[in-house]
């Protein structure tokens, strides 16, 4: 059993009633009608969704429902690495990701459910001087916010990690308060205390049409009935341009393939997540004590086909041999993949669309809205309940894209 | 008792564990996978997915032909990371040496 779950046994006990039988209140809502209004319509339960739906619950927005189209997990959100790092190229991106790390380590206390949250330091390794004045650059604007990355000489780098072959590795950067966690039990502890506040969570529940209402809001129209909903909130990950487009609103994102595979499990020898620049390739050692990690693979377009390849197993294994032999000897368990929602520029895009201003997007994340939902969540919750907008909702606009898309810096650091 | 009915053996997930998963809500057996671990050990499911679907069956008062598997995913057995990484990859990052 996934120990994440056991805390609740304690309160399945005292739900029991008088006969004995346990009644527990279910945190999803897989048959039966939705219902005919909501305030706050969210579209898509993966953890994006799911972290605005418990802000705005907690902060008093209770009438919200999310529309999930499959089984909860089913995107991205349940098919992604589970790294947290602050390691970014950007102030705000950086800045973001400290305050995303700090929700992190609450998480547990917080929501109710252990999500494994460890904080084993990100290791990325350069293998050119390109790369390495690369990784400097970030470094000094990291350190400026307060994240304490450091440049370290290959032998250093092999002091946290004594596996490493250092051939051909010429310099690392460490951040040690970067880490990993288990992304499925993040959604179950923001499900359940979403629901527990009164948002109602549908699964197996696709929307198949959008329409704006005369009066303002919009009409939802998905496989168990119509939600008038004052507000939508467009958190479909990858295929977000689908859903914006049954309105008219084009989203610039594409659905880009990635895999990743799992090994048996290990006793814990790893603390670091470790990347390698130029190939792309990462891993670390989860909580079960799985390997878990993934290479860049160019060149199968854009697509939203979740196969798995003997390629990727192939390039990930040499890979990761040459980088740490002695991982020659474990043995891959299984392999899957998920849909990275690609952005022109590497950013997400947040906020209301251009002509609709009670249409809203958080998409776009380039296989980093794992990491990002807990404060993205957090602060469109407080943009929805009437707070200042932060600066977020200004910059990462789809108005953005209108003018070539320049007017901010690119995120270069999605790395894997 | 379901607390100690055994229905996968790599992580130890009991008839009491599925009972709960389902009694949240989660009833898709993709969701129980999620929610419990089964099926993700070292067998991968080969044991444990038809018992784990006939009891789910029975607790969702679903048709058990309803059920339909979980994805299977390759490979097919545990594989040591050194055989795969002689299988044939065409793919050559800058770094790699040409004639590898």
């Amino acid at each position: 059993m996934i120990p994440g779950n056991l805390d609740d046994d304690d309160d399945d006990e005292s739900r029991a009633d008088a006969s004995g039988e346990i009644r527990l209140p279910a945190t999803l809502e897989s048959s039966g009608p939705v219902p005919a209004t909501a305030e706050i319509a969210i579209v898509g339960g993966g953890v994006v969704g799911l972290a605005i739906a418990y802000y705005l619950a907690r902060r008093g927005l209770h009438d919200v429902v999310v529309l999930e189209r499959g089984y909860l997990a089913e995107g991205a959100s349940g098919r992604n690495g589970g790294g947290v790092r602050q390691q970014w190229s950007t102030e705000i991106n950086i800045r973001l990701m400290q305050e995303s790390v700090d929700l992190c380590r609450r998480f547990a206390v917080d929501l109710g459910v252990n999500v494994w949250f460890r904080q084993g330091g990100y290791l990325f390794l350069a293998r050119t001087q390109k790369e390495v004045a690369r990784l400097e650059k970030n470094i000094d604007l990291q350190n400026r916010c307060g994240v304490h990355t450091k440049m370290l000489s290959p032998v250093a780098a092999q002091e946290i990690v004594p596996e490493l072959n250092l051939a051909g590795i010429v310099g690392a950067a460490y951040n040690p308060t970067d880490g990993i966690l288990f992304p499925w039990p993040f959604l179950w502890g923001y499900a359940r205390q979403a629901a527990a506040h009164g948002v109602r969570i549908f699964t197996q529940t696709p929307v198949n049409g959008l329409a704006k209402m005369a009066g303002g809001g919009y009409e939802v129209v998905t496989a168990r009935g119509t939600v008038k909903a004052r507000r939508v909130i467009n958190a479909t990950g990858a295929w977000s341009p689908q859903l914006a487009k049954m309105i008219g609103v084009d989203v610039p994102t594409y659905p880009i393939r990635h895999e990743i595979c799992s090994s048996e499990p290990l006793k814990p020898f790893l603390r670091p997540m470790v990347s390698e620049l130029s190939s792309g390739l990462y891993c670390s050692q989860s909580m079960r004590g799985e390997i878990v990690g993934g290479v860049t693979l160019p060149g199968h377009g854009s697509t939203y086909a979740m196969g798995s390849t003997l390629e990727f197993l192939a390039t990930y294994a040499r890979r990761l041999v040459r980088l740490m032999p002695i991982l020659g000897d474990i043995k891959i368990l299984r392999q899957w993949a998920g849909p990275y929602d690609q952005s022109p520029d590497g950013n997400p895009i947040l906020g209301a669309a251009p002509d609709h201003p009670d249409f809203f997007l958080a998409c776009g994340f380039v296989g980093h809205g794992f990491m990002m939902a807990p404060i993205v969540g957090k602060l469109y919750a407080e943009y929805l309940t009437g707070e200042k907008p932060h600066e977020i909702f200004e910059r990462y606009t789809l108005g953005r894209f209108d003018g070539g898309g320049d007017s901010y810096p690119k995120e270069d650091f999605n790395i894997g | 008792m379901a607390r100690k009915i055994m229905i996968c053996r790599c992580e130890d997930v009991t008839l009491a564990d599925l009972e709960h998963c389902v009694t949240r809500g989660y009833k898709d057996i993709e969701e129980v996978k999620r929610y419990t671990g089964f099926g993700t050990g070292p067998c991968q499911g080969k044991e444990c997915l038809a018992p784990m679907a006939t009891h789910l069956a029975r607790l969702t008062m679903v048709e058990p032909a309803k059920i339909r598997p979980f994805t299977s995913r390759p490979p097919l057995a545990p594989t040591p990371i050194k055989i795969l990484a002689r299988a044939p990859d065409a793919h050559r990052f800058d770094d790699d040496p040409g004639d590898e």
